[in-house]
């Protein structure tokens, strides 16, 4: 596990040095973060690193992980693609599972911290226990709020207003809410198994176990099995930059537990791909992330096409190795890529396969994308970013100042 | 190399570095047109002006020397008014010592422009409206203190560019002192009015972060004796 001090050589000890001075502020206070799993799927790793480097800085921070069934999970998936906009239908069954369920986890957890904070909206209702509590209730919303189903919004809604502050990781998320709302974006950990450097070797064994050979140019996307990702999107635009140049396409990702329909959308892509032998589909288990790290070092370009996106932190992490990464403009990606300079935004399989094609056969280019996008990464998008602004968070909920002086 | 320190006036009111770090909040305000926006951005708080006006140069500081504003950058690319986009973004950060000012400044540009072209009013696409934002600052000490001009060079050095930032711009403009603590200190308690008016002089938006410092640095070493250049961090 990384200690604070362990980022001091790639961030420099004046950031260390802050992140000290802010934890001091907080030594009396214990910050609680619940969350819907405690493996796979972003919140979850984040936290598992976010959690331990906050007590490595004198801050107390737990967490607790929310109980569910496998009912539960399939509602709080129905909750997820209606709050991405989706089509969803949700019967009044699937809110009854979701309200009974959130009332057990109310009775069995245990509420002891100064600040609760909640991670994403399986757990939002717990906020009903705050009456009888004086801790102060953040919400932290982690998906895209571009445009969710209006119903499903209210039904949220009616708990998030009974929160002091929630937080949301794109400008165009915000929401019209009477409470306070702030804007963090998420981050990547350069020294996690996922994102730290590796050598050629380690590179190479990854791939020959992975039998991918890399004799021709790589182009991955990494992402969960997911219908929002459009991994049929991606075979398509493969198609027609296949036409000119000779490359592989690597699908890879794994799934959280979180998410029943992966294993479903997983056997449609193997099928589409089925008669491209230079199409790869590989689902990675839980702790595939040397693999997943391997496989991105070991790409030309790397791809992030998707139809919707909370925030796309794998473009943070392909970005951070320095790779040209051509996305779609969603979520939190245009945060990270600024058009043609740390990286390429597309909106259609055509315009995605343009900009690989640009890529493949401009490679100075596409070295330059990739150098700025890594400088851009390591300013806005590490974990110790992340941790400075949560710091803040926690502090600003007891003062209601522009200015504060600390 | 061992260096010989030069003599160099030593104050008995050292310069205390302070460095700042900010969150940012929504306001739930939105414009979709640029009367939506002159209406919005007269009621809201300084600190959202402040936002819309510095925090591209905070995210993208190793990036463009040029940092465009908010503002401009919407005017320009969302409601396609190239000419007032230009007008705002040329609008000269470095003349105004208040954010009220600023902001007079903004919102009487964009009603020039209305006057001028009247019934032209566009719109924002769904889901590319302007949303307002506030930066909230955090101001903290940091260990670096000052006494003398070849410690304060070396501080220089060694400070984070929120610091730097933190002295030079918001010290100015947010904290409504009109002139950047780095200058005033050399000028008041060095005496060295020369190298104050050099610092105080120049266009800190025309530079990236690491090149303030730098720049910075040079103009500093120039007013040490035996000093040698080094200021990339």
């Amino acid at each position: 596990m990384s200690k604070i001090s362990d980022y001091e050589s790639i961030v420099g000890a004046e950031i260390i040095n802050e992140l000290k001075m802010l934890a001091k502020k907080l030594k009396d206070k214990v910050i609680q973060n619940i969350n819907a799993t405690s493996v796979g799927g972003g919140v979850a790793e984040i936290l598992g690193r976010m959690v331990p480097l906050l007590q490595d800085l004198g801050v107390d921070a737990r967490w607790d992980v929310l109980k569910g069934g496998e009912k539960y999970f399939q509602v709080t998936k129905k909750f997820h693609n209606a709050l991405h906009g989706r089509k969803t239908e949700i019967t009044s069954d699937d809110y009854e599972i979701f309200l009974e369920t959130t009332k057990a986890n109310i009775e069995q957890i245990e509420f002891y911290g100064d600040i609760i904070f909640i991670h994403d909206p399986q757990p939002v209702a717990l906020v009903e226990k705050r009456r009888y509590l004086k801790s102060r209730w953040v919400w932290r919303c982690h998906i895209d709020f571009t445009s969710p189903d209006p119903k499903m919004w209210k039904f949220l809604k009616s708990f998030v207003e009974q929160y002091d502050a929630c937080v949301f990781s794109a400008p165009s998320f915000a929401r019209p809410l009477p409470i306070r709302q702030f804007l963090i974006s998420p981050s990547i950990d350069p020294l996690s198994e996922k994102n730290r450097d590796l050598s050629e070797e380690e590179i190479n064994n990854v791939l020959e176990k992975l039998k991918i050979n890399r004799d021709k140019p790589i182009i991955t996307q990494i992402s969960r099995f997911d219908y929002l990702k459009d991994p049929f999107g991606v075979i398509e635009a493969f198609h027609l930059v296949k036409k000119y140049v000779d490359c592989r396409l690597v699908l890879a990702g794994g799934g959280a537990i979180d998410d029943p329909e992966g294993q479903k959308v997983f056997q449609e892509v193997v099928e589409k791909a089925s008669n491209d032998p230079d199409i790869l589909v590989l689902l990675l288990p839980p702790a595939s992330d040397l693999e997943i790290n391997a496989l991105q070092r070991a790409s030309t370009v790397i791809l992030q096409k998707s139809l919707r996106e909370g925030f796309g932190l794998t473009v943070a992490e392909a970005l951070w190795k320095a790779k040209p990464v051509v996305a779609s403009a969603v979520g939190g990606i245009p945060l990270q890529i600024a058009h043609k300079y740390s990286g390429l935004l597309s909106h259609t399989v055509q315009g995605t396969a343009y900009w690989i094609r640009q890529l493949l056969h401009s490679p100075e280019y596409a070295t330059r994308l990739g150098e700025n996008g890594k400088a851009h990464i390591k300013q806005n998008f590490l974990l110790t970013r992340h941790l400075r602004d949560y710091l803040l968070l926690f502090l600003s909920l007891e003062e209601e100042k522009d200015i504060i002086y600390l | 190399m061992h260096k010989k320190k030069p003599r160099l006036t030593k104050t008995k009111q050292p310069f205390h570095f302070y460095t700042r770090l900010n969150l940012i909040e929504f306001t739930g305000k939105k414009a979709t047109n640029l009367l939506e926006l002159v209406e919005i951005m007269k009621e809201v708080p300084g600190s959202v002006i402040y936002h819309h006006t510095h925090h591209y140069l905070q995210q993208h500081l190793y990036l463009s020397p040029e940092p465009p504003n908010d503002f401009a950058y919407w005017v320009t690319y969302i409601l396609r008014e190239e000419e007032l986009g230009e007008e705002i973004a040329s609008i000269d950060l470095c003349e105004f010592s208040t954010i009220r000012s600023l902001r007079e400044k903004i919102i009487e540009t964009i009603e020039e422009h209305l006057a001028r072209n009247p019934g032209t009013l566009r719109t924002a696409p769904p889901g590319a409206e302007f949303h307002f934002f506030k930066t909230i600052t955090f101001i903290l000490p940091t260990p670096y203190i000052a006494g003398d001009l070849l410690e304060f060079l070396e501080a220089l050095r060694k400070i984070s560019i929120h610091s730097i930032y933190f002295h030079m711009f918001e010290a100015k403009l947010r904290l409504e002192k009109g002139e950047n603590d780095f200058s005033r200190w050399i000028e008041d308690m060095l005496k060295e009015k020369e190298l104050a008016r050099e610092i105080a002089k120049f266009d800190p938006y025309t530079f990236t972060m690491e090149g303030l410092r730098s720049e910075l640095c040079r103009l500093i070493t120039k007013h040490i004796p035996g000093e040698i250049i080094e200021c990339q961090k």
